[in-house]
């Protein structure tokens, strides 16, 4: 039999027709729907008299506008608009909603997950870019537009032309206060943001395979900030254990996975891509750019422009330093800063929240930051509240809020004002991702925590932790 | 969809690589619920200053530009945000046609769903069609998707690459669902044989 990668497996699973020269229309098993990207789509069913195929796979919930505080009081009224026409259009549609009012609301691709919705092998879809996020669990998970959101609304399929496969194979392991996101933004310093652009990645090696669910998570969560389609981790029995018992997840459990086991690549199968990276020599991760590429480590300085290969990269960088205001040479760790972001599809789970907080505790936010905590769901909010991590938190300083996408795009209030700069751990550091003229640098949830603390950027290394747990 | 098949039109440069959806159309943007309109936010804070004024130093802002169909950028252009908002303010603006080296997926596949075509030339060929944009005042370049071509009034005759499928799509106009609803047999036989699981 002829040997094939994950991807060619849940590739093959899902083609429901294929013609010579044609794209493949792949089944689809899961759209997550959210008020930002829907609304034209819906409307577009409306204007055609069509209905959504299969509601019962279809999920939606608000989180792009939603405010992290006073939360039913939505005072940008398009903002309302936006929120009240999700509902309306779930409505008539019959699609599930998670609101305001109910605790499983949250950024979609932190609901998604933890309510059992992803599972291995499913095709899944959302008008949202991150959707990378679910290949964690060994899903083909990727964003889509409109026009394509409206398609599977209608159809529960998409014309697909099939991604060449790549490897992304990560060698050696972890050493302490490396982070899942310094990984991933460990691989887009290197090869860039456009390395993978055609490609469904896989990612492999035991720097991955010992990495739990939520960490797996914020790895292929950015896989779209290398080009990638979607990203893919082989599921194991990390993921069976994470999903066994979700609400979602399926009720003949052990024979679903016996259908997941079979999902991994063939031994001897062929990418047609393989990259390395080195994890041993890798430490915590800053960008000092406008892209995400355009990252270093911590112990590091801003680059030159001159010493940079290529004339688009130079210019890109000079560009990208004036946005930012730094000065080539400057050490990464002299960097002040003002705010700090901890949340987003990459990083707002429990398990960011608590390497945060361990970081927090004991200590007090630099008096000229502010540093907003914004849990990626209801859940994750409440858990937090059960460990206490709120707490922690707002003893420290930072201000506590309600889930939500919050700063990482700013469409809610959460907005920074022009030439504030900020530790964030979200995923993009576009000019103006998080406000105009607003200077973003990415960082885990751990380095966030102790540039909050600081005032600039610190080695999280380095970081004296005043956690009972530890000492 | 309106088909595509050919068109003369003047050219605007965005000189940047990795121009991405958020440049292409701010989030503060993104809340409308219908799909035109947006063609006035495009490369919003580009093109005006935070006081609202017109940033006359953006290229395409400057009077030789008015009128564009046309717009030449660099690698990576409509990376980051799936946001369809992207084409559609591009649309919405004139532009009908983009050339760059290299496009991201999301934005690249958005585009034909909304009858734009996005070219992609080699780095040379898209520095040489910059340099061409900047001699002439009113540069223009005819794009001619039966033959693949591109032309200009000054000897240019370049040939460019595209997808059969895709050139097909734009040339009829094609509408998408409604050729994916003609196997609506398979999609209710692909679904009989689901594992029960999947639900």
């Amino acid at each position: 039999m002829t040997k094939r990668t994950l991807f060619e497996k849940i590739w093959d699973n899902h083609v429901i027709h294929q013609e010579e020269g044609k794209p493949s229309i792949i089944y689809i098993d899961l759209h997550l729907v959210h008020e930002v990207t829907s609304p034209q789509a819906f409307e577009g069913l409306r204007m055609t008299n069509r209905k959504v195929r299969r509601p019962d796979l279809t999920f939606a919930t608000m989180d792009h506008n939603v405010p992290t505080k006073d939360r039913f009081n939505i005072k940008d009224p398009i903002s309302k608009q936006q929120i009240d026409t999700l509902t309306q259009n779930c409505a008539d549609f019959g699609v599930k909603l998670f609101d305001l009012n109910n605790i499983d609301q949250g950024v979609v691709h932190v609901m998604g997950p933890e309510i059992g919705l992803t599972y291995p092998g499913k095709t899944i879809v959302c008008g949202d870019s991150h959707t990378s996020t679910h290949g964690a669990f060994g899903a083909l998970a990727f964003g889509i537009g409109t026009s394509e959101v409206e398609h599977v609304m209608a159809t529960q399929c998409l014309q697909q032309a099939k991604p060449k496969t790549m490897e992304v194979r990560f060698n050696g392991s972890r050493k302490p206060g490396v982070t899942a996101k310094d990984l991933i933004l460990g691989v887009i310093a290197k090869y860039g943001t456009d390395f993978a652009t055609g490609f469904v990645i896989e990612y492999t090696g035991e720097a991955i395979r010992t990495l739990t669910m939520e960490e797996r998570m914020t790895v292929c969560n950015m896989s779209i900030e290398g080009g990638a389609r979607a990203g893919l981790i082989a599921p194991d029995e990390t993921t069976f254990n994470y999903l066994r018992g979700r609400e979602y997840a399926p009720a003949n459990y052990d024979e679903a996975v016996e259908d997941w086991r079979k999902l991994t690549t063939d031994e001897g199968a062929a990418y047609d891509v393989v990259v390395e990276f080195d994890v041993d020599s890798l430490i915590p991760q800053v960008t000092w750019g406008t892209s995400p590429g355009m990252g270093t480590d911590i112990t590091s300085s801003v680059p030159f422009p001159k010493d940079l290969p290529t004339e688009n990269e130079r210019k890109a960088a000079e560009k990208a330093l004036e946005y930012m205001d730094l000065k080539p040479g400057t050490p990464m760790s002299e960097i002040e800063i003002d705010y700090v972001f901890i949340g987003s599809c990459t990083n707002g789970r429990i398990e960011d929240l608590r390497a945060a907080a361990e970081i927090a505790r004991g200590y007090k936010v630099s008096e000229k930051v502010t540093a907003i905590v914004v849990p990626g769901s209801g859940r994750v909010k409440l858990q937090a509240e059960k460990e206490g991590l709120d707490k922690i938190f707002v003893e420290a300083g930072f201000e506590w809020r309600e889930a939500g996408c919050s700063m990482c795009l700013a469409m809610n209030p959460d907005v920074l004002e022009p030439g504030q700069r900020c530790a964030s751990t979200s995923n993009r550091n576009f000019e103006g991702r998080q406000g105009r003229d607003g200077r973003t640098h990415l960082v885990s949830p751990a380095m966030a925590a102790a540039a909050a603390i600081k005032g600039r950027f610190t080695d999280v290394r380095d970081w004296n932790v005043k956690s009972e747990v530890l000492n | 969809m309106e088909p595509f098949k050919k068109l003369t039109g003047i050219v605007a440069p965005v000189d940047r690589v990795n121009v991405d959806t958020d440049a292409i159309i701010p989030k503060q943007f993104l809340k409308r619920i219908e799909r035109s309109g947006f063609g006035q936010f495009l490369f919003y804070e580009w093109r005006f200053h935070r006081n609202g004024e017109v940033n006359t130093e953006f290229e395409p802002n400057k009077p030789r530009y008015e009128g564009a169909s046309v717009l030449i950028s660099r690698a990576n252009f409509g990376c980051g945000s799936s946001r369809e908002h992207a084409p559609w303010a591009i649309l919405d603006y004139g532009f009908k046609v983009v050339i760059a080296p290299s496009y991201a997926d999301i934005f690249y596949n958005n585009c034909f769903q909304n009858g734009i075509l996005p070219i992609k030339l080699s780095e040379e060929q898209v520095e040489d069609l910059f340099q061409r944009t900047a001699k002439h005042d009113g540069y223009k370049l005819t794009v001619d998707l039966e033959n693949k071509k591109l032309t200009d009034e000054y000897g240019l005759d370049l040939a460019f690459d595209l997808d059969e499928h895709r050139r097909q799509f734009l040339l009829l106009g094609l509408d998408n669902i409604g050729l994916t609803l003609q196997h609506q047999d398979e999609i209710t036989a692909y679904e009989q044989k689901r594992p029960a699981y999947l639900g």
